[in-house]
């Protein structure tokens, strides 16, 4: 027992050796660009819009598609016929937070490559985990909150609904996708590479000794 | 869903209309033969567009005395849309609101016949389309960027009868115009018909087009005889600063045209140095008439020249390389070739045959290339770039295919043998176009015929009848018609352009409307009183109006400045006030003003004109005209500020308003 204890302790002790604070780096700059980029996309097809009505939803905004980003205005437009509460990017905080954790994340990877400390890594992909565990349940509460708050005045009686986080359904006479963007595969390739930088230095040195 | 590969689909759709021809196509025959049926489905085939699929071409034609402009697609010749121009059109709401009506003025109808496009070192540029008003002596600029009619310059002074316009220059500098008609000048000056030929006076106008914005002003003016001046064309590449119009009243009769002015065997074309022109104007030799600088031809040489041809013509016009101009008989079987490098030595040489009131008279046989016996009634000629070039034949309803000199001698010797192939068309075809025909490299490919007469060859309408257009492939050593299809009067010529030449917005951007009185939101629509005037703001939405009901009494004058706040392509909407004669439709992103003078009391409902949406039906709201002595309590407008941002809504700090959402209770009357 007490080697398993001493085996983990020494563990999170490692240093890093060079190929896993290069592959920090790495994912510092990735985890960094992933704020400029969409991190989900929802397609809406209808006969009458055959191109397509597209929401993106970055760290910081949410943008429409088509001509000058006139597709969020569209959707909420026709939502309005169900009810729905209008999505506004001011409503959604977490936009606040979100470019902000995405430093949080560039600046912890940057002080792992820099301390060389495994525990510094561990503790990154621990925390990084849970932000994406939390923010796709965050995710999923909007989307169901829009879908079951619908005003019961509203042209169109509909019964409550969430929308797809992932995959394709049919609503009405839309089909609606909803899928991760780039934003977000920057994302899970910065968790990779924090596994790798573990897993590039399993056998290393502890630090100290 | 899959796919299905293109070729697949367009064999699918051959294959119906092979289906669909063989059975219906020729019910008389019976027996058609295999080679007929190959042929019919040839040319289905090659005029057919299937549905979600796109014409290569726009064609915009003119709609004569209609006063629009109709645009269709080449080759399925479909019917796209009209562009109101001259004439009211409620479809579009035009001539309803007051921008629309003041570009239409005092008039409700004009006569467009010539439809030129803007060019830009003599070829298409497809920024504007310009229309002339034969009628009411007007020109007008369409912007090609949403086709829809931005200025109406006119009536131009000193100038009746704009039938021989509105011919381009290569660079857009002007559009040329030349009167049918000869009046006493200045306009409005009372003449004897008797003194015709002394009292009346015909001219040329430069209408100058501003290179950025496009505005059209009058430029200069060429005094002419009372010739009544025919068709023309402009110049290009070496006849750059020239332009070309026939006459068909040298004679200048004033009755019984018909006879009277058909005596001559030559009637006397001119041809007008528009540069020397314009040169002339800056350097002071013009005199001043209803502020436009007129040239007297006879005292500034080199402006004008004349040049016979046979016989009353009609049409003249320049080919792709500039170096030919051709007229076309009308009353004699021949087209003539005028060949321009002769009248420029003609002229260097003083090669003249006379003179007429002080104007030097091109000698003829100088400046003629030849004339070719294309056949009877020869109006107009259009070119596909190859050295061929196309005839319309009015008294034989045909089109005939003839080749551009330079012939050889033995050519020259006979010149039915350069006349290549003719074709029936259904009837009495007025103008042709060949895509392209005016620019300096034509398309070519399709030709559209413009017959006058359609004479039953479509489902009766009863006794006023259609226009027939045919459309005919002339890639081929013979033409071959592959369509026909039926307009509403009149077109006369048209202009043909490549679809990937332009780019037209479907929305109008909120950040380009410039209306002071546009609002983008429900919370700054409302309306206020000043006085007898009520003005509103109005947004309009899928799917409603805001304000959705609107208060006035009997002898106020109601201003609606509507906002339609979409953004979406075809989410256009319409403002119909019942029993006030108003329709007034918004594109996506437009801001419009109407006025309405209010004399009956009642409850007006209006509503949404244009199909917008599953709840159309339930957009509408309701004008309340109270008596006139009925006291409208004051009340708060619903966003002063917005209300009163702008002069004229004549907003004024306590006068009575009304909000946009919760009416006040207001005493029955």
């Amino acid at each position: 027992m007490t080697t398993l204890l001493d085996r983990e302790y020494s563990f999170f002790h490692k240093s890093l050796n060079m190929w896993s604070r290069l592959i920090l780096l790495l994912a510092a700059v990735i985890v960094a660009a992933a704020v400029f980029f969409p991190l989900w996309k929802l397609h809406l097809i209808a006969p009458q819009y055959a191109d397509g009505l597209d929401m993106q939803i970055y760290a910081y905004k949410i943008e429409g598609g088509g001509l000058n980003g006139n597709d969020l205005d569209e959707i909420n437009l026709l939502n309005h016929y169900i009810g729905m509460k209008s999505i506004e990017q001011a409503d959604f905080s977490e936009m606040q937070i979100l470019p902000f954790m995405f430093g949080v994340f560039f600046l912890l990877a940057m002080r792992a490559a820099v301390f060389g400390e495994m525990k510094a890594v561990v503790d990154l992909f621990m925390v990084a985990s849970y932000f994406g565990v939390f923010s796709i349940g965050a995710f999923y509460y909007r989307l169901y909150s829009y879908g079951h708050n619908l005003d019961p005045t509203a042209p169109m009686p509909t019964e409550p609904f969430t929308p797809l986080i992932f995959g394709t359904q049919k609503i009405a006479n839309f089909t609606q996708s909803s899928y991760p963007e780039l934003g977000t595969y920057l994302l899970w390739v910065f968790m990779a590479l924090l596994l790798a930088a573990i897993w590039f230095s399993r056998r290393a040195k502890v630090s100290g000794l | 869903m899959k796919m299905i590969p293109k070729s697949l689909m367009t064999l699918a759709g051959v294959g119906a209309c092979a289906a669909f021809l063989a059975g219906c196509g020729k019910p008389s025959s019976g027996s058609g033969s295999a080679g007929a049926d190959a042929e019919i489905t040839k040319n289905a085939v090659a005029s057919y567009v299937p549905p979600g699929e796109k014409d290569e071409y726009y064609l915009f034609y003119s709609g004569g005395h209609s006063g629009q402009v109709f645009v269709a697609g080449i080759p399925s010749m479909r019917h796209i849309t009209t562009i109101p121009v001259f004439s009211p059109y409620p479809g579009m709401g035009y001539g309803f609101d007051e921008k629309t009506k003041k570009l239409l003025g005092d008039y409700t109808w004009g006569d467009v016949h010539h439809p030129g496009l803007s060019q830009t070192k003599g070829d298409y540029d497809g920024r504007w389309l310009f229309v002339n008003d034969n009628a009411n002596n007007r020109v007008a600029r369409i912007d090609l960027r949403d086709f829809k009619t931005k200025e109406i310059l006119g009536p131009i002074p000193n100038s009746m009868g704009n039938h021989g316009s509105s011919f381009v220059t290569e660079n857009t500098e002007y559009i040329l115009v030349a009167t049918r008609f000869s009046v006493p000048l200045p306009k409005g000056t009372v003449a004897d018909l008797e003194d015709y030929e002394s009292k009346f006076n015909g001219m040329v106008s430069g209408i100058k087009v501003d290179p950025e914005s496009g505005k059209m002003s009058v430029g200069w003016q060429i005094l002419t005889p009372p010739f009544d001046w025919d068709l023309g064309s402009t110049g290009k590449g070496p006849s750059s600063g020239w332009a070309f119009w026939t006459s068909y009243n040298t004679e200048m009769a004033h009755d019984q045209l018909e006879t009277n002015a058909s005596q001559l065997d030559r009637d006397l074309a001119a041809v007008v140095n528009w540069r020397a022109a314009e040169q002339a104007v800056k350097d002071g030799k013009a005199t001043e008439m209803n502020g436009v600088p007129i040239l007297d031809p006879a005292k500034v040489p080199g402006v004008l020249y004349y040049v016979g041809i046979a016989k009353s013509p009609h049409g003249m016009d320049v080919d792709p390389t500039g170096e030919w101009i051709v007229a076309g008989g009308k009353l004699q079987p021949t087209t003539t070739v005028l060949n321009f490098a002769k009248i420029q030595k003609a002229i260097a040489d003083e090669d003249f045959e006379g003179e007429f009131r002080g104007v030097p008279i091109l000698n003829h046989d100088s400046v003629v290339e030849g004339e070719v016996p294309v056949g009877l009634g020869p109006l107009h000629t259009q070119y596909d770039g190859l050295g061929n070039a196309y005839t319309s034949l009015f008294i034989d309803s045909q089109v005939a295919k003839w080749k551009m000199p330079p012939w050889t001698d033995a050519e020259k010797k006979d010149l039915n043998s350069v006349v290549l192939d003719k074709i029936p068309v259904h009837y009495s075809i007025g103008h042709l176009v060949v895509a392209g025909s005016d620019t300096m490299h034509p398309y070519g490919k399709w030709l559209v015929a413009m017959n006058k007469l359609s004479k039953g060859r479509h489902l009766s309408v009863g006794p006023s009848q259609p226009e027939d257009s045919e459309l005919i492939d002339i890639t081929g050593q013979k033409m071959r018609t592959v369509y026909e299809s039926f307009t509403e009067p009149e077109p006369h010529f048209a202009q043909i352009l490549k679809a990937d030449a332009i780019k037209p917005i479907e929305v109008y951007p909120k950040a380009e409307n410039t209306d002071p009185n546009a609002i983008w939101t429900a919370e700054e629509a409302g309306q206020v009183r000043k006085g007898n005037e009520v003005v509103a703001k109005m947004t309009a939405i899928r799917s409603r109006f805001v304000p959705d009901r609107l208060e006035a009494k009997v002898g106020d004058t109601l201003t609606v400045h509507i906002t339609n706040i979409e953004q979406s392509s075809d989410m256009i909407h319409g403002f119909g006030l019942v029993e006030n004669n108003m329709n007034v439709v918004l594109d996506p992103g437009e801001t419009r003003t109407l006025k309405v003078k209010l004399t009956k009391p009642g409850v007006y409902p209006y509503y949404c004109t244009n199909f917008c949406s599953a709840l159309h039906q339930e957009m509408q709201g309701y004008l309340v005209v109270r008596n006139a002595d009925a006291v409208i309590p004051d009340d708060e407008p619903v966003n002063p500020a917005s209300l009163e941002a702008v002069p004229d809504t004549n907003a004024v700090d306590g006068e009575p308003a009304v909000p946009a959402t919760s009416m006040p209770e207001v005493p029955k009357s």
